[in-house]
């Protein structure tokens, strides 16, 4: 349509045409109706609900955050008793949550991905042993998967008394995995700030090898330096710090083993279950992503006289991953959002925690609330680092 | 083909959307049922059998109630509730009245909306231990395991009791009664903390019973009693009497056997229970015979405890505070007269 | 004949032993290569650990019909606790005597699944045909008419349930989830946001906080005395969150759809609603078919989750049975028992799906 035209045609319709035909203020008046619609329905709910709780006397608003908690939790990242708060206890369980996500999401990936690489492999029996996994722990219910493996932890280890110990230091009972950790020593907190360069700098070299090689066709030894710095770095700083190697070796004291780190049956069992079940689905990903890549693709780079290695490095994963990155994020977030069935296998995660508060409080509402916000928050947070990983490795247009 | 079937959704969703109002007796006279909140999984006192029939002791409380208002213990309907649900399901109107042994708490009583009726069992918190222990008093339970349901005041009790006494725990956390129970066996926790009724009935089911022991004590009061919405004293009085009903028969000597005879017994006491004499039922709003009723198809006190829970049962629980208080024990019907 | 005849005798050299047969085949699919070789051994090897001794338990040493105290000194699974409990596990509370109705309705139901598998059969007639047996279905749950006891929707439980809150809640949840799909590609700014907030807010949750949503703060929303069934309210849980997710997969169609066909049909003069009813939806929702039934199975394992809040399905009949002393020590097997229902279920659905995706695909 020419301008002019455009121009004739809706200076006609504002004119002639009356307001309901004309899709503007159509659409207009109909988002209107939709707006209040919905704030009406949301004004009904919330007069409703303000009516039943005063007249139940129930009380609101987050005061219980700061009110003392009166219950113990069974495992805590951070210092916690009964005689503190209930936001504090709130945190042990949201913290314990990002502790089961964050290390399940890592061995679910690599797990995944050593599946997905089994299914495709030329080896019958484990291709069809891969396809077998996939299919049976795709098909059952992740929380009877749950149920399943915490009854088969507890059942088979032994009591603390009989313990297994398999190397020095280490207990295996139906109370976890203990094992020996060094003492703690402020030289500890040094060693992890050094590790935190040790990554700083490897990202900056890693940055300028790619350019050099870009420029120059040279290639740096990034992985052998990478690894030297993430050893090296820490080590040294631990020797500076004067070396301090007493280590904290737990014993069999009462009914539990003291010192030492523990690791309990409720959170190996979650860890399980959720991996196993997203890593059947990660498989799929996985596999989906490196059938995408055209086989011509690695026949052209093996004849370019690239190594099989560099082929799968800068040939086939940079393009596998485009196809890989947004169906793997949802399985990070899916795995996140299941971990919330910790609650019926006893590992204190937010949603187990926030329940008590609810039932030890009775303000369901804020209860659910923060579970919702929790949950919404740390997705959205995944969402956004993985589209702006999912930009950084897309396809560049030309 | 689509507004036909959007008509039959509404009908549909109209059907299963109940309302109340006026008081609660009128409401479940209209319905013809009583709706009642129980526990579910909880063997003695809340839970279906394998044809799915309810069967315990606090079912039977309901059952009683079911038949001070209609004469017929199956028009109760039951529904199964959490730690988590029940509260609000009794607040929202969704049930009539909750039998599943909630603890009485000033808290509760107060904060919650709701009120306590008569007691239908006193219980209190103890610990189940297994004897390769050698663990003779909960005092040397420091540093120990501990297997808890959540959300309960169990789960605050022991963390008080711990506390008290400067000893540190690490409570295991289970949602589902028979998880926990199963995780305790299996040496998961050293000793499971719940109410008293409870361990027996979970040292009763052990694989082998004679390596568990309860230690002897007794760490909080639970008094266990059906919960009603605050503010009706109506149905408050028929759900405290249907109770009381129970524990009078068995004061009177008066069972689901010989109650007819009982019938043309001559004291004035018994004669007014059972209605010969009226005036009892009329002030209740129920009918005269409802004390008979609720005996005759439910049995006495002894009757429904020995049934549920009675040593005769797997959990083979004695009487101790729940027998009578002529019996040394704390069940003590007000007169009805 | 004669052909093959022909062929056999032009094969007049065969090729050597080692690659044909099953040496061949072996050598081609086992040890094809040094690594290849040992993951084979440690395979094998791993396998004859396990699957002996679980054989052993699971069929030679286990007991299928005898008492609770029979198996307690038993080597191997007590299968028993299966048949004892099995009209409980898969009926829960529905009425001993008519349990023969949800059989029926649950029967009916897999007939016309299995019906509805060839695509041949999707015409208008199969529509009433699902329409006619859904009314039924419900007949026989809910009676009340034609001679059959009343029987209330608090006692459906087990298997029943969980069917129930799988295929009616993505039946009700489609609709839902087109028209927020279509919302969020709308061009109204209000509209998009509102059906952007709500996706992804529902996706962003898991589906236990709506669970909890519905089942003790929802009752807190509604005016004094009016009360809505708890399983209602669940399946309204199941059908928000379900819906979310189906308008992503429609969202997926749509975006799918060429330029051409929206501006074909708005040169056709067809306004939104024609556009969407006659051009786009038919050929968007055809594409999402393998997606949506996908959507099907995660929630039928989804509804699993109902347990937490105390409703009766296939997963909380089993544990309450469990929590019966007889057969308390017995979890491992009701447990397999309930995996290998769900698992079946699943396994049909998500193989249709993939050969429906391989039709679908050529067909386009």
């Amino acid at each position: 349509m020419p301008p002019e035209q455009d121009k004739i045609s809706r200076d006609a319709s504002s004119t002639t045409v009356p307001f309901y035909n004309d899709p503007k203020k159509r659409s207009i008046l109909f988002q209107i109706a939709t707006l209040l619609m919905v704030g009406l329905l949301a004004f009904y709910l919330i007069s409703n609900t303000l009516t039943n709780l005063d007249k139940q006397s129930i009380a609101t608003g987050l005061g219980f955050l700061q009110k003392e908690s009166a219950f113990e939790i069974g495992e805590s990242p951070i210092p916690y008793s009964a005689a503190d708060t209930y936001g504090r206890a709130l945190v042990v369980g949201f913290l314990n949550t990002l502790i089961v996500s964050f290390i399940g999401i890592i061995i679910t990936i690599i797990l995944g991905t050593l599946i997905g690489i089994a299914r495709l492999s030329s080896n019958w029996l484990i291709s069809k042993l891969a396809a077998v996994y996939i299919e049976v722990f795709q098909d059952i219910p992740v929380l009877l998967q749950l149920f399943f493996w915490y009854a088969f932890f507890y059942n088979i280890l032994p009591s603390p008394r009989q313990a297994l110990n398999p190397i020095m230091g280490v207990f295996l009972s139906n109370r976890g995995l203990v094992f020996t950790v060094p003492e703690a020593h402020s030289v500890h907190k040094y060693m992890a700030i050094a590790l935190v360069v040790a990554g700083v700098v490897i990202y900056f070299l890693r940055r300028w090898s790619r350019q050099r090689q870009a420029r120059t066709g040279q290639s740096f030894p990034v992985f052998r330096v990478s690894l030297a710095l993430v050893i090296g770095l820490p080590l040294l700083t631990w020797a500076v710090g004067g070396a301090p190697t007493a280590m904290n070796v737990p014993a069999l004291k009462g009914f539990n083993f003291v010192g030492g780190t523990n690791i309990s049956p409720e959170f190996t069992a979650l860890l399980l279950g959720l991996i196993l079940y997203t890593a059947a689905y990660v498989a799929e990903v996985v596999r989906a992503g490196i059938q995408s890549v055209s086989k011509g693709q690695t026949e052209a780079a093996m004849s370019l006289g690239l190594k099989p290695g560099l082929v799968l490095n800068l040939v086939i994963l940079p393009q596998a991953l485009r196809v890989i990155i947004p169906p793997l994020t949802s399985q990070m977030l899916n795995l996140t959002k299941n971990s919330s069935l910790a609650v019926a296998i006893g590992y204190p995660d937010f949603v187990s925690v926030a329940g008590t508060t609810i039932n030890q409080t009775g303000q369901a509402i804020e209860g659910v609330a923060l579970m919702m916000v929790v949950y919404l928050t740390l997705s959205l947070l995944t969402s956004a680092f993985m589209n702006w990983y999912n930009k950084k490795t897309a396809l560049v247009e030309r | 083909m689509k507004r036909l079937s959007f008509v039959f959704a509404m009908i549909a969703v109209f059907a299963l959307i109940g309302s109340a109002s006026a008081g609660t007796l009128d409401d479940v006279k209209a319905k013809g049922f009583v709706q009642a909140g129980v526990n579910g999984d909880l063997f003695g006192f809340g839970k279906p059998d394998e044809k799915g029939v309810w069967r315990g002791l606090d079912v039977d409380t309901a059952r009683a109630i079911a038949v001070a208002v209609f004469n017929d213990p199956d028009k109760v309907k039951f529904t199964p509730l959490t730690a988590k649900t029940r509260f609000t399901a009794l607040q929202s109107g969704e049930i009539d009245v909750l039998t599943r042994n909630c603890t009485q708490t000033l808290g509760r009583d107060t904060a919650l909306g709701l009120d306590f009726c008569q007691v239908n069992y006193y219980d209190g918190q103890g610990f189940l231990v297994t004897k390769k222990l050698g663990v003779k008093s909960a005092k040397e339970l420091e540093g120990a395991s501990v297997c808890v349901l959540p959300g309960t005041t169990t789960e605050l009790n022991v963390a008080d009791y711990f506390r008290a006494n400067g000893m540190k725990m690490k409570p295991v956390v289970i949602e589902n009664t028979a998880e926990l129970a199963k995780a305790f066996f299996a040496g998961r926790c050293d000793c499971l903390t719940s109410d008293a009724s409870q361990l027996a009935g979970t040292r009763a089911v052990a694989p082998n019973p004679k390596d568990y022991m309860i230690l002897p004590e007794i760490i909080s009061k639970e008094p266990l009693a059906p919960v009603v919405r605050h503010g009706d004293n109506q149905w408050k009085d028929i759900v405290n009497y249907s109770v009381l009903a129970m524990i009078n028969a068995e004061e009177l000597g008066i069972t689901s056997k010989n109650i007819d005879d009982m019938l043309k017994s001559k004291d004035p006491k018994i004669m007014r229970f059972l209605g010969v004499t009226e005036g009892n039922g009329k002030a209740l709003g129920l009918d005269e015979k409802f004390a008979y009723n609720i005996i005759k198809k439910i049995g006495n006190y002894g009757e429904v405890f020995e049934r549920n829970v009675g040593v005769n049962t797997p959990l083979g629980i004695e009487r101790g505070l729940n027998a009578l208080w002529t019996d040394g024990g704390l069940m003590y019907s007000p007169p009805f007269k | 004949m004669v052909e093959k005849d022909i062929k056999q005798k032009k094969e007049e050299v065969k090729p050597p032993v080692a690659s044909k047969g099953a040496v061949g085949w072996i050598r081609a699919n086992l040890f094809n290569n040094w690594f290849n070789s040992i993951l084979t051994i440690i395979t094998l090897y791993a396998l004859w650990k396990t699957a002996p001794p679980f054989f052993r338990w699971a069929v030679v040493d286990s007991l299928w019909f005898s008492t609770g105290e029979a198996c307690r000194g038993a080597e191997g699974a007590c299968w028993s606790v299966i048949p004892a409990n099995i009209r409980f596990i898969i009926f829960g509370f529905f009425p001993y005597e008519s349990q023969w109705r949800p059989l029926l309705a649950m029967i009916l139901l897999v007939v016309l699944l299995f019906y509805s598998r060839d695509r041949k059969h999707w015409k208008k007639s199969l529509a009433y045909a699902w329409v006619a047996g859904l009314v039924i279905m419900g007949l026989l749950m809910k009676g009340g008419l034609l001679g059959l006891a009343p029987v209330e929707s608090t006692q459906w439980g087990g298997l029943p349930l969980t069917l129930l809150l799988s295929v009616f809640g993505l039946t009700a949840a489609y609709p839902l989830g087109v028209v927020l799909a279509l919302g969020r590609q709308s061009q109204m700014p209000a509209v998009k946001s509102l059906c952007i907030i709500y996706i992804e807010m529902i996706r962003g949750v898991p589906l236990i906080t709506l669970l909890f949503m519905s089942s003790i703060v929802f009752p807190l929303f509604l005016p004094e005395g009016v009360t809505v069934n708890v399983i209602l309210r669940a399946q309204v849980a199941i059908i928000m969150f379900t819906a979310a997710y189906i308008a992503e997969v429609v969202r997926g169609g749509l975006q799918g759809m060429s330029k051409g066909q929206f501006e074909a049909a708005e040169s056709m003069g067809l306004n939104y609603y024609q556009t969407m009813r006659l051009v786009i939806l038919p050929q968007a929702l055809k594409i999402v078919i393998p997606p949506t039934v996908s959507q099907l199975i995660s929630a039928l394992k989804d509804t699993s989750l109902v347990v937490i809040i105390a409703l009766y399905d296939l997963l909380k009949t089993t544990q309450s049975t469990l929590s019966d002393p007889t057969w308390m020590a017995y979890s491992s097997e009701a447990y397999i028992f309930v995996a290998l229902i769900y698992f079946f279920c699943c396994y049909f659905m998500s193989s249709y799906s993939r050969r429906l995706e391989k039709e679908l695909d050529t067909g386009l």
